[in-house]
């Protein structure tokens, strides 16, 4: 057993870690994530030129990483970061066009020349591949698909939809020939509605439900990690909090109801921490959906929690927009909601225990 | 990262599968099964089944009698044991005096001592606990005044366990009403026979009797028997309880516990269908059971030494209870209104309700809330967390 990250994903990590911490401070965050587009686009660039895309995909298919700890050690730093750029749309769009061997798309996006998203769900089918109803018609797609995050961004969207012979395709469409609403998520960051009219659409593969899904686990993966890192940082700012908030003529840490929620939700986050890495480490396994269905039950919980505490437990300046860790446990609440909350992976984990 | 183990480790982990496998008779078997108490002559003779192979005293060096194992074999060692069903060692002996002798005796009385527990000669009890000295121990008050070559103690211990059985208690007695509480207590041995000790049984909840009161009258003890020096027991006692334990969290008992919950759900009906069939009582297992998978992945990582282990071991032990008390909870509900016979002989023979193996849950989630309680209750293992987290 081994629990260290080998040298070079603690080298992304660190570099990751202080361009965050230097590049994209809060205030700068805000400012960006709430308008249109939603991210900083020379940021974008600058992330692409540290590596942070390549290491989302393998050697083999353009990259330099691609395992789950690759994707884990990335999304736990834009976590600890609160970085409001669409990585999760292009990570889910990146895995695909590699799956399929699309190396011009993944070099592009590899370089940060290209951003992407991926499509699926729509208002009536937010979980699963099976609940969607779009069918292509020919070599056009028509409908709508909801909440596509990075959709605003991206100058490329791919599509999930059913072909004629009843599988789950994957199209691309550009999106320049479709109608993108963008807008600003509560959380900050952009995501888009994108209404497709007999829009044309590039075939990629006629039957991409297995691609699909595993790109859809990676994502979920980034989700729990991402959701680590936010953790991490919202327990030591409670704690530097309660240790420098002064009431009834001392700091709020003495008093025992909050060390004792502290420790609570403290241990939590270590349940969380090692959950992800038990996930991460079933990325490629037979067993991945149940793993990370689990991991991102326990992470939906153990965010509420620790969400809710970091809020109550700062009291009145929790509530703002201006503190930093109020923006921190808005995203860690989202998270739950972004590609199945805590009830639908429960319902993943029953589903495959009972089979 | 690598989360395999390595593969001697494997070897290892084969090694005591196979031993395990033998070593548990039947009727043995039987009693853990169906949660029949065990007998004293149950648990010295799985004590000598372990004594074969030297894999009793799981944390004691080679030197001494020990199988001198990492902190990797002894949670291999554990896991496979609670896997297996085996009985627990019973820990005052092996776990708690031997470790303290290890590191405070002098040598001669671990060449005295150390034989006779693991020859099962000797049975030790702890008398640390006192009714006015809970989780602020070192309030205590027994005490024990120095008189020629003797110490002459007077008090009252309570809550120690299977003290029923044994032949001597260690005990943290007051030597001195200077400074600092925790500056006055020692760490004495006596023998159970010593005129002037008498042992109470208590009942706990359930209906069962493993814990008792120790009362000293006038209980002469040769100062030889005195562990360490006078005024250091604090020090042995913190020793005891920040000493590695690998088991803390309990993994392998509730990955056991689980399994056979998940077992049960298969055979008990509700509304006509297996209660496995069943949405909400199935999600409550799942949930837990990702609780489990997680703490497993944590006790490991605290295994492989990450942070501190005053405060990772506190951690384990109170996510570990939690846990386990979780699984019991379950059980029992489990079993609907099988679970209310209070489990007598005829309950548990003739007018069986519930399935055999499951006879006990009831008793088992009642008696189980103590683990929250004992070994320093999960509130005081909280206020550990927290000097760590706010001093450390």
């Amino acid at each position: 057993m081994d629990f260290n990250h080998t040298e070079d994903r603690r080298m992304i990590s660190d570099s990751l870690r202080r361009y965050l911490s230097e590049q994209y401070d809060n205030e700068f965050r805000n400012k960006i994530a709430y308008e249109a587009p939603f991210h900083a686009p020379d940021k974008w660039s600058e992330l692409a030129e540290l590596g942070i895309l390549g290491a989302l995909v393998s050697e083999d298919q353009g990259g330099f990483g691609g395992q789950g700890f690759d994707i884990a050690v990335v999304f736990e730093e834009l976590g600890r970061g609160l970085c409001a750029e669409p990585m999760l749309g292009n990570l889910l769009a990146l895995r695909l066009y590699a799956a399929f061997g699309q190396s011009d798309r993944v070099d592009a996006i590899i370089a940060g020349t290209e951003r992407a998203a991926l499509a699926i769900f729509e208002t009536d089918a937010f979980v699963a591949l099976d609940e969607i109803t779009m069918t292509a018609d020919g070599d056009t797609l028509s409908g709508r698909k909801s909440v596509v995050y990075g959709g605003n961004s991206a100058d490329h969207i791919l599509v999930a939809a059913k072909t004629a012979a009843g599988t789950y395709g994957l199209y691309e469409v550009a999106a320049s020939d479709a109608e993108v609403l963008g807008y600003a998520m509560i959380d900050g960051g952009g995501a888009a509605e994108i209404v497709l009219d007999k829009t044309p659409a590039k075939l990629i593969a006629e039957d991409a439900e297995d691609a699909i899904n595993a790109a859809l686990d990676a994502g979920r993966l980034a989700l729990c990690a991402e959701a680590v890192g936010v953790m991490d940082y919202l327990r030591d700012i409670v704690k530097d909090y309660l240790m420098q908030r002064q009431q009834f003529g001392r700091p709020i840490a003495m008093f025992q109801a909050l060390q004792h929620r502290l420790v609570d939700f403290s241990i939590e986050i270590e349940q969380a921490r090692s959950i992800v890495i038990l996930a991460a480490s079933k990325l490629e396994a037979e067993d991945r959906a149940l793993h990370i269905a689990r991991a991102k039950n326990l992470i939906g919980r153990a965010g509420k929690l620790v969400a809710e505490e970091a809020i109550q437990m700062h009291g009145g300046i929790g509530m703002t927009w201006e503190y930093a860790p109020s923006h921190y446990a808005k995203r860690l609440t989202m998270i739950d909601a972004q590609l199945g909350d805590t009830e639908d992976q429960l319902r993943t984990v029953m589903d495959l225990m009972a089979a | 990262m690598d989360l395999n183990f390595t593969p001697e480790e494997e070897a290892f982990r084969a090694e005591v599968r196979e031993f395990l496998k033998d070593a548990i008779s039947e009727d043995l078997a039987q009693k853990m099964r169906t949660g029949h108490e065990l007998t004293k002559q149950d648990m010295e003779a799985w004590h000598a089944a372990l004594q074969t192979r030297n894999w009793l005293a799981a944390t004691w060096p080679k030197e001494y009698g020990g199988p001198g194992w990492n902190a990797t074999e002894r949670h291999i060692f554990d896991e496979e044991c609670a896997l297996a069903n085996a009985p627990r060692v019973v820990p005052f002996g092996v776990g708690m005096l031997g470790p303290v002798l290890l590191k405070f005796g002098s040598e001669e009385q671990k060449q005295s001592i150390l034989p006779r527990i693991l020859d099962g000669t000797d049975w030790w009890c702890q008398g640390y606990s006192e009714p006015g000295a809970g989780s602020d121990l070192a309030s205590l008050k027994t005490k024990a005044e120095r008189d020629g070559d003797d110490y002459v103690i007077n008090g009252q211990k309570t809550w120690t366990t299977l003290g029923q059985h044994a032949d001597k208690i260690f005990c943290l007695v007051r030597t001195s009403n200077e400074g600092k509480p925790q500056e006055g207590i020692s760490f004495i041995l006596v023998d159970i026979d010593t005129p002037g000790i008498e042992m109470r049984p208590i009942r706990l909840l359930e209906g069962g009797y493993e814990v008792n009161e120790v009362f000293f009258t006038d209980v002469r003890v040769p100062a030889s028997n005195l562990v360490g020096e006078e005024n250091q027991g604090w020090t042995i006692a913190k020793y005891l309880l920040t000493h590695e334990r690998t088991g803390i969290a309990g993994v392998g008992a509730s990955t056991q516990a689980l399994a056979e919950l998940k077992g049960l759900a298969k055979k008990l009906k509700r509304r006509g269908k297996p209660l496995s069939d069943d949405a909400i009582f199935m999600a409550r297992i799942a949930e837990t059971e990702i609780d489990l998978e997680a703490m497993r992945i944590t006790n490991l990582r605290m295994l492989s030494g990450g942070g501190a282990m005053g405060t990772v071991s506190s951690m384990l032990k109170i996510k570990g209870t939690v846990i386990r008390q979780a699984i019991n909870d379950l059980a029992r509900r489990a079993l609907g209104p099988a679970a209310s016979p209070f489990p007598s002989e005829d309950v548990l023979g003739n007018l069986a309700v519930a399935p055999p193996e499951a006879a006990m849950h009831a008793a088992d989630y009642f008696n189980n809330r103590k683990l929250s309680i004992f070994g320093g209750s999960n509130e005081i293992q909280r206020n550990i967390i927290t000097k760590e987290l706010f001093m450390g």
